[in-house]
């Protein structure tokens, strides 16, 4: 296990140092700089202004001086938001995305779970189609039109929740339902699908011609079995959700971390570019870790090629 | 078989728990002190607290380095500059009591007040203003607006790094409370140009070998009205009233609370919602849909902005480096049904580009002293006319592909799909759309890679010069059309020459008028305007006539 | 389970248990069920889902409408009528008008050209490519999986939205533009989804079975391996042709959809949104057709998926 996880952690190392690479590249073929502004600057206030970047260096030096930076883990400081360091904000904006994010996945995977399992049960019947209906209409609406309305309607007009901001508990519930009607969908129905495979599956026959209650079979057998593909889905669900989502941040007023991945780009805010990449890759690549685990825990014959046979 | 199951199971409980208690304990957290705020400001009806919104974070307060708006609108707050521009725009008394201007104009000392403190204890003096220039110029600080400084004996050179004796700059300490300034050249408006955030002090103990100093609220050392208590990043600033600011008593508000949201549906139902009490200048904008209802129910306002709304032709090459063929297209806007339809905040139809609210001389606004309807009128019949007419002089049969380029925003996509189809309609010409991003945009448009495109002017001080030479000079870094007269060129330079006010305006409305009437430099389109809402009970906070927020000296019923 | 055991097992019937009747050619023709292709199998069991049949004929009839109400309608999508801005749905225009006077519903079918060109344009690349390159990582397995999916993994831990935007801030902002932009990362998905299913797959008897029989390594994965994998591959499928829907209105939120004065679905509700309470007609069309295609396509996606599975032959 260990030499696996080191292993791992070393595939991350490099895979971060190619991404580092082409994002560097990438950013500075994308016409604009960091330093422009819309009204003319002298000459030598553009060139003090390099200087004082180092962008006047070639391309190669910076990217050398970045390097060194990152190791001794300074991501630098933001060419926009004058002298705030990227790694602060990162940190303060992160705080937001990560507890409304949470919120967001613990709804959608009780949600997802409770609309799936009903559909399968009841595969066919009123009940799977309306499970269904519920869910896929959550999908449709997208989240651009859903959170206005939300808005609108509950915050506005019946005054409800607060219009924007997060600073009580009850401001998570509008955000979070639009964060999550669309996960809602997309694990209701893949547990759906798994779990009618499963229920159809020798093992849950046994079970039944055993006489166990559909409900224990359920909840026993046949759920543990139709999580993998839901917990592989997890593992980039949960690194998109927690990264923020630049749609419900803005309309909800929420200071996370999502609008910088726009924000850094429309600014050609090249460190700050830089170190969003660095983070979204670590969480991505950290989750995804996390679910690879967790997919060896939930699936036993996973656990048979791992080595660990004779469970 | 059981007991393999069973662990999975436990450990996606435990998963889904530590998330749940992960939130509440996040939240819980997060709770309790809005709480306690919201119940200290709602039981004592006394303190007065002002609440608006931006649209983003000012990206500096540190007056060497701000550069925008935002940061304009909340240093406003903050610091205490040599003058203070009231809601005309005109200069008035600050930390300087009183000015003398030498004979030539090109000496300026200003007497300072004596009890003017900054928040760390020490005394503003006339040495802070030194330093803080100094400081702005030294390539090291790397200033974007450094240039207005320029007027200043020296300033460019020492910003280029070709004197590296700082001691050179024509600025000096008499004594504590006595700064005199030389300027290069007679520039009439330094009074106004003083109340500049470039030209505020900064206090040498907090910001000396500090170049982030004006990141946090807790390293920041200011000398205004408010101190600046809390700056949660692209969240909120909150600032309180400052009881050692001089002038105290004239401070009303003991609390402003900016929050920021870039939406503007999120900001409208905020301002619905009772959240806030301000909306426009800068400070939010009103959606522009629900504009004209509004304005008619009397619940928002619309006040004219030093700003001007522009299309540049790219005079360089065909087709519009024919004067005939600019005009036709300038001509055949029909800029009140613009107005009237798409923009919808009663804008001034513009046929040049200093706008109405830029002040004249003795109480005349510059426009009043020279109407630009005289420069030209539409017509379409006389535009089609000139197009034929234009064509030929170039030996055109028609007019090449014609792209016109905008920056990428809702508002500007809906005025260029209007005047693409008027252009369609009374020309019958078929001209091209393209966006850009911001960034690509500026680019796009410094290097003259456009037909026709956006662009918009606003005010960094109150006089004509600032709408003329900046943008028709042809050596102006901001001409990006290109537009080159050298009549132009020569009267806007004697302008600067000039000691008499009026004079000058005469020469700058002479360049003018060959601009436009003549050779359509550029398209003008309309001069802004500024939609704003406020809550009953709150008084003198006003959109300012650059169309910025000024809030510091308003007060709450 | 199926009904051809039972014919088989008459066998073991005493002749007396029968009553003699006689020939009768449509009788007889009712015994047993007729022998059917896979196809005939899945075409029968998904014309028997009505809501996926539901979603079938809404798909038909918004593709049809796309192509022949801008054809039709009397109106053009982009001439400005200044006189009659924000008019509400009247006969002269059925779903009103918009800012500047043009016709929604010429709009709105106009729209739906460019939201489903790009939506099927996306979701049929990430389908070929995630086909191919999940098919061969997860069969081969070993070296060959370890390299590609590490490659993969790479590209997927960049920030999908930046490469989006430096890459329509790079290139000239166009459909094409929006489309390879969506790609570049929309496939690793569906790459993911074949791997796991063909890993799954591969050990199960028919695929050894086909193995020993000498069979190659792309006849197994694209006719064996593929077709059994082809489940959760569609439902991937009907996920990722609206999530490229979705992701163009998105886009379009951004700034940064399609070029004016073409208008997508996604522009036209970004427009429509400020206007909501008092021009709710400007967001209403285009939201509501753009949810119809999203519902439709995914109920579809879900009967056509049970209509694939054997496993959920009843």
């Amino acid at each position: 296990m260990i030499r696996y996880i080191l292993s791992k952690f070393m595939f991350m190392l490099l895979s971060l140092f190619l991404l580092i690479t082409a994002t560097f590249v990438l950013m500075n073929a994308v016409p604009g700089s960091p330093l422009q502004s819309e009204k003319a600057t002298s000459e030598q206030v553009q060139k003090n202004l390099e200087a004082y970047y180092g962008l006047d260096k070639p391309l190669i030096v910076q990217y050398g001086t970045y390097l060194k930076n990152l190791v001794k883990g300074d991501l630098g400081i933001s060419m926009k938001k004058k002298f705030q360091s990227v790694d602060k904000m990162i940190a303060s904006s992160f705080k937001y995305s990560l507890k409304l994010g949470v919120s967001a996945i613990v709804t959608s995977v009780v949600a997802g779970s409770v609309l799936g399992i009903v559909a399968a049960m009841y595969h066919r019947k009123f009940l799977d189609n309306l499970a269904m209906i519920i869910a896929v209409i959550g999908l449709a609406i997208p989240s651009l039109v859903l959170a206005p309305l939300l808005q609108y309607l509950f915050a506005v007009k019946l005054r409800i929740f607060e219009v924007a901001g997060l600073n009580g508990p009850m401001d998570y519930v509008l955000p979070t339902i639009a964060l999550a009607s669309g996960p809602i969908a997309f694990i209701a129905r893949l547990l759906r699908s798994t779990m009618i495979e499963v229920l159809n599956a020798d093992f849950i026959k046994t079970a039944k011609s055993k006489g166990l209650s559909g409900y224990v079979i359920v909840m026993r057998h046949a759920l543990r079995n139709s999580m993998l593909p839901v917990v592989t889905y997890l593992g980039y669900l949960t690194a998109g959700i927690i990264t923020g989502s630049v749609v419900i941040e803005e309309i909800f007023g929420i200071p996370g971390i999502g609008k910088y991945f726009v924000q850094s780009v429309t600014d050609r805010d090249y460190p700050l570019i830089m170190g969003i990449t660095i983070f979204y890759a670590i969480i991505l690549m950290v989750t995804r870790f996390l679910a690879d685990i967790a997919y060896v825990f939930v699936d036993p014959r996973m656990r048979v090629s791992g080595g660990k046979a004779g469970k | 078989m059981e007991g393999s199951f069973k662990k999975p199971v436990q450990f996606m409980l435990v998963l889904v728990l530590a998330f749940g208690m992960l939130l509440t304990a996040c939240s819980g957290n997060n709770n309790k002190p809005a709480n306690d705020e919201g119940g200290a400001g709602g039981g004592d009806g006394k303190a007065q607290e002002f609440r608006f919104t931006l649209a983003s974070e000012p990206p500096s307060l540190d007056p060497a380095t701000m550069t925008d708006a935002q940061s304009s609108i909340v240093a406003a707050g903050l610091y205490e500059g040599l003058t203070r521009l009231n809601t005309d725009g005109e200069p008035e008394p600050a930390i300087a009591k009183e000015w003398k201007v030498s004979e030539d104009g090109k000496t300026y000392t200003f007497t300072l007040r004596d009890d003017v403190k900054w928040s760390n204890g020490e005394a503003v003096t006339a040495e802070d203003f030194v330093y803080s220039w100094k400081r702005t110029l030294d390539p090291e600080t790397a200033s974007d607006y450094a240039y207005m400084l320029y007027y200043i004996e020296n300033a460019e050179k020492i910003n280029s790094g070709e004197i590296t004796d700082t001691d050179q700059l024509g600025v000096k300490a008499l004594d504590e409370h006595t700064l005199e300034v030389k300027l290069y050249t007679p520039a009439p408006y330094f009074i106004s140009l003083v109340s500049h955030y470039t030209y505020l002090p900064v206090n040498k103990t907090a910001v000396d070998g500090k170049p982030e100093w004006a990141s946090e609220a807790k390293t920041i050392v200011s000398n205004g009205p408010f101190l600046l208590k809390e700056w949660a990043h692209e969240d909120k600033l909150v600032l309180e009233k400052n009881p050692d600011y001089y002038n105290a008593s004239a401070i009303n508000f003991d609390k402003v609370t900016i929050t920021l949201i870039n939406d503007t549906n999120t900001v409208y139902n905020l301002f619905e919602t009772d959240k806030i009490d301000w909306i426009g200048a800068q400070a939010g904008s009103v959606p522009t849909d629900l504009t004209p209802q509004l304005v008619a129910d009397k619940k928002a306002v619309i006040t004219p902005v030093a700003s001007t709304y522009y299309y540049l032709f790219n005079t360089t090459k065909a087709p519009f480096n024919n004067a005939k063929i600019r005009k036709a297209f300038a001509m055949t806007v029909d800029r009140q049904a613009l107005i009237d339809n798409v923009t919808k905040a009663n804008q001034q139809p513009a046929f040049a580009l200093v706008p109405p609210s830029i002040a004249g001389v003795e109480g005349k606004s510059y426009r009043e002293m020279y109407p630009d309807t005289d420069y030209f009128q539409e017509n379409i019949e006389e535009a089609q006319k000139l197009l034929a007419e234009g064509l030929a002089e170039s030996n055109m049969k028609a007019l090449p592909e014609i792209t016109l380029l905008y920056n990428t925003d809702d508002a500007h996509k809906a005025i260029a799909e209007a005047i693409v189809d008027m252009w369609r309609k009374n020309l019958n010409v078929e001209v091209k759309l393209a966006n850009q991003e911001w960034g690509t945009f500026l680019e796009s448009r410094k290097a003259g890679q456009f037909d026709i495109a956006r662009s918009g002017w606003g005010a960094d001080f109150n006089h004509p010069i600032n709408f003329t030479y900046d943008l028709i000079h042809p050596l102006s870094g901001n001409n990006d059309g290109k537009y080159n007269n050298p009549e132009v060129a020569k009267l806007l330079d004697e302008s600067l020459l000039t000691t008499d006010i009026k004079a000058g305006m005469d020469k700058i409305a002479a360049a003018e008028k060959i601009a436009f009437a003549d050779d359509m430099g550029a398209l003008p389109l309309y001069y802004y305007t500024t939609v704003t809402m406020v809550k009953p009970g709150i008084e003198n906070v006003v959109s300012d006539y650059a169309g910025h927020l000024d809030w510091v000296f308003g007060s709450k019923k | 389970m199926s009904r051809r055991v039972d014919i088989d097992s008459a066998r073991h019937l005493a002749p007396e248990m029968f009553e003699k009747i006689s020939r009768d050619r449509v009788g007889a023709e009712e015994v047993g069920r007729k022998s059917l292709t896979a196809w005939q199998d899945i075409r029968i069991r998904l014309l028997g889902n009505k809501l996926a049949m539901t979603g079938f004929w809404i798909i038909v009839v918004i593709m049809l409408c796309a192509i022949f109400v801008p054809v039709l309608s009397p109106n053009d999508h982009f001439t400005n009528d200044l006189a009659n801005t924000n008019k509400a749905p009247s006969a002269a225009h059925w779903f009103g008008t918009d800012d500047l006077g043009r016709d929604l519903l010429e709009r709105t079918w106009k729209g739906a050209q460019i939201s489903l060109f790009v939506g099927l344009m996306a979701a049929l690349i990430d389908l070929i490519i995630g086909i191919v390159y999940g098919g061969i990582m997860g069969y081969y397995g070993g070296k060959v999986d370890e390299v590609m999916n590490r490659f993969a993994e790479i590209l997927y831990s960049i920030p999908y939205l930046l490469v989006v935007i430096l890459l329509l801030v790079v290139m000239e902002p166009s459909l094409t533009t929006i489309i390879i932009a969506m790609s570049i990362t929309g496939w690793i998905n569906m790459a993911w989804i074949v791997r796991g299913q063909i890993m799954q797959l591969k050990n199960q008897e028919y695929a050894l079975a086909s193995k020993s029989l000498g069979a190659g390594a792309m006849r197994i994965i694209f006719r064996h391996l593929i077709p059994n994998a082809m489940g959760p591959i569609l439902v991937t499928l009907t996920l990722t042709v609206p999530s490229a829907i979705f992701t163009e209105a998105f886009l379009s939120f951004l700034g940064l959809g399609v070029q004016s004065p073409v208008a997508s679905w996604g522009t036209m509700i970004d427009d429509g949104i400020s206007a909501m309470t008092i021009y709710p007609w400007r967001l209403l069309f285009p939201a509501f057709f753009l949810s119809l295609t999203i519902f439709a396509f995914n109920v579809f996606g879900d009967g056509l998926r049970d209509a694939f599975d054997p496993k959920l032959k009843k």
